[in-house]
């Protein structure tokens, strides 16, 4: 991996004339350097991320639904969360690596962190959408607590907590590119070599930073996407 | 498809709330015979609700015992107590990620139903309740606040239980679409000839569907349980005289059509009216009118007898 020892001048390769002039964006350079730079960083980002919020989803998933079933739980835990959401990221970064040292760990423990605060009060909110009279009649009927919970909270929460993956995938995506100030991965380590340079090289900075951007929006149309088809119920539904 | 009726006992049931000086139900006991429309009816904290939520459970039953068809509801649990038995609730609770089919078919799929047997079923009650067919792959909110509360009534009917619990179900329609779910339940009632429990606080709508009606008054007392013409012609205490008003005698005659009550020999004169009309309503005609006799005429038109004011006042005597 290039990365590995990085040349005095970073990233510049063979120079063609725009990247000497430092112009905006070259797209010569980006070209030769896909392969090299920007693909691993990317492939990397998508695997921080995807590893962070899948984590998070099932712990937030397993708090939400302890919450929903001890009402009393709900608000410490949500309180607990806005508070590990308060601590800035380059300090959290700062405080974990005494345990466990400048690794993935490390990163992925601090993005779990906060796509699960993300995701907690969406998810817990969800459960809770269920309006009374449905619960009501679900029971009269003769569901179980447990087939209340599957067959009707559980669906009726699916919106909520889409709109909560949403915000967790685009945040962390956003948050992932802090890691590289740790390790050399993801998407903000060539903007952070591109920025150590006393000029830096406006190319690259454009076009790592561009992949993230592009990169959290594909993410939030394809669950824009999937959400549609998994909740057909309200789209009618704001026709009547 | 005719499911047989249960008799619901209230066996001295009492229901006390934590922190509420009062009691919601105090010492009820009530026979409900099968095949009853019966309607509890009061101001609110007279445990009407409370009454209905004890029969499938909802509301643990401390004190007393309640049968249904003389087993106790603590025999059986509470989950299954309640598949075998219709609920109707003012809010509806339709799932609203459920088509209407699907929540029609909720207890039968519950109970195990092969699907072929539940879509059958389903089509059956839409056509029983008014709704069209094409209506089961519609969701709930693309539906009338009428149409809802049909949705509601199939769904409690579709495994065809012994027994139908109604909570306030007309409460939240407008007059016209609630007078006409009216008709349609009594109706109903008539056709499927299940026990039905209905739970009002208005008593215009117990006099008109309930066989009997039970008034709880406050602290849970039951203060009258009787049919709707014997309460009207005599109420039990004052409370019971004071919540039916004071036009009961003309309700009373708006409880009998003129083809229904004995009518004087036809001896000609004043304007015709038709058998179907109520008493009340001859009687409104009268004195709007002034006249002294109205004739009444049967289907084809031909006179069947003569009514006069007199003799609507003896009717209120039988």
């Amino acid at each position: 991996m290039s990365h590995a020892s990085p040349p005095v001048i970073p990233h510049f390769g063979t120079a063609s004339d725009c990247v000497l002039a430092n112009r905006p964006f070259c797209s010569d350079w980006v070209r030769a350097h896909w392969q090299d730079t920007l693909g691993p960083a990317l492939v990397q980002h998508v695997e921080l991320t995807a590893i962070a919020v899948a984590i998070g989803f099932i712990l937030a998933g397993g708090l939400a639904l302890f919450a929903h079933r001890i009402r009393r739980a709900e608000q410490p835990i949500g309180v607990v969360a806005t508070l590990v959401y308060t601590i800035p990221s380059l300090a959290l970064f700062q405080i974990l690596v005494p345990f466990t040292g400048i690794t993935t760990t490390t990163v992925e423990i601090a993005l779990v962190g906060y796509s699960l605060v993300v995701l907690y009060p969406n998810m817990a909110a969800g459960l809770n959408h269920a309006p009374a009279d449905v619960v009501e009649a679900a029971r009269g009927m003769g569901l179980t607590e447990r087939q209340i919970l599957l067959r009707i909270e559980l669906p009726l929460a699916v919106p909520a907590v889409l709109s909560g993956l949403r915000l967790a995938v685009v945040s962390t995506i956003s948050i992932a590119t802090i890691a590289a100030f740790l390790m050399p991965r993801g998407l903000g380590y060539p903007i952070f070599v591109a920025l150590r340079d006393p000029a830096p090289f406006k190319t690259e900075i454009y076009a790592a930073g561009g992949l993230a951007v592009a990169l959290a929006l594909v993410c939030d149309t394809a669950l824009v996407v999937a959400s549609r088809a998994l909740v057909p119920w309200t789209r009618k539904g704001l026709a009547a | 498809m005719t499911g047989t009726a249960a008799e619901i006992v209230f066996d001295n049931v009492s229901k006390r709330y934590p922190g509420r000086s009062s009691p919601a139900l105090d010492g009820l006991s009530l026979t409900i015979p099968a095949g009853t429309f019966c309607v509890l009816v009061g101001p609110s904290g007279g445990g009407k609700t409370t009454a209905l939520k004890l029969i499938n459970r909802l509301i643990s039953l401390d004190e007393g015992d309640i049968r249904i068809d003389g087993t106790s509801i603590l025999d059986l649990s509470p989950v299954a107590l309640r598949r075998g038995i219709g609920y109707v609730i003012q809010q509806i609770g339709l799932f609203p990620h459920h088509t209407v089919g699907e929540n029609i078919g909720t207890v039968p799929k519950l109970l195990g139903w092969p699907a072929a047997r539940i879509r059958e079923r389903t089509e059956e009650l839409l056509t029983i309740v008014g709704l069209d067919r094409a209506d089961a792959t519609r969701y709930p909110q693309e539906l009338s606040g009428g149409q809802r509360q049909r949705v509601g009534l199939a769904r409690a009917l579709a495994a065809d239980p012994p027994l139908l619990l109604m909570d306030e179900p007309f409460g939240a329609l407008d007059p016209i679409t609630r007078a006409r779910q009216q008709d349609e339940i009594r109706r109903l009632h008539r056709e499927v000839g299940k026990t039905i429990v209905f739970v009002t606080h208005d008593i215009d709508e117990a006099i008109q569907l309930g066989d009997r009606i039970a008034i709880l008054g406050e602290g849970g007392r039951l203060a009258q349980y009787d049919t709707p013409d014997a309460i009207l012609a005599d109420p039990a205490d004052p409370f019971v005289a004071a919540f039916i008003g004071e036009d009961r005698a003309l309700r009373r005659l708006a409880l009998r059509r003129l083809g229904d009550v004995p009518l004087l020999p036809f001896a000609g004169g004043g304007p015709s009216v038709g058998s179907a009309l109520t008493v009340r309503n001859a009687v409104s005609l009268l004195l709007e009118g002034g006249f002294d006799r109205l004739t009444v005429t049967g289907d084809a038109g031909t006179p069947i007898g003569t009514i006069t004011l007199a003799h609507a006042t003896s009717l209120l005597q039988s």
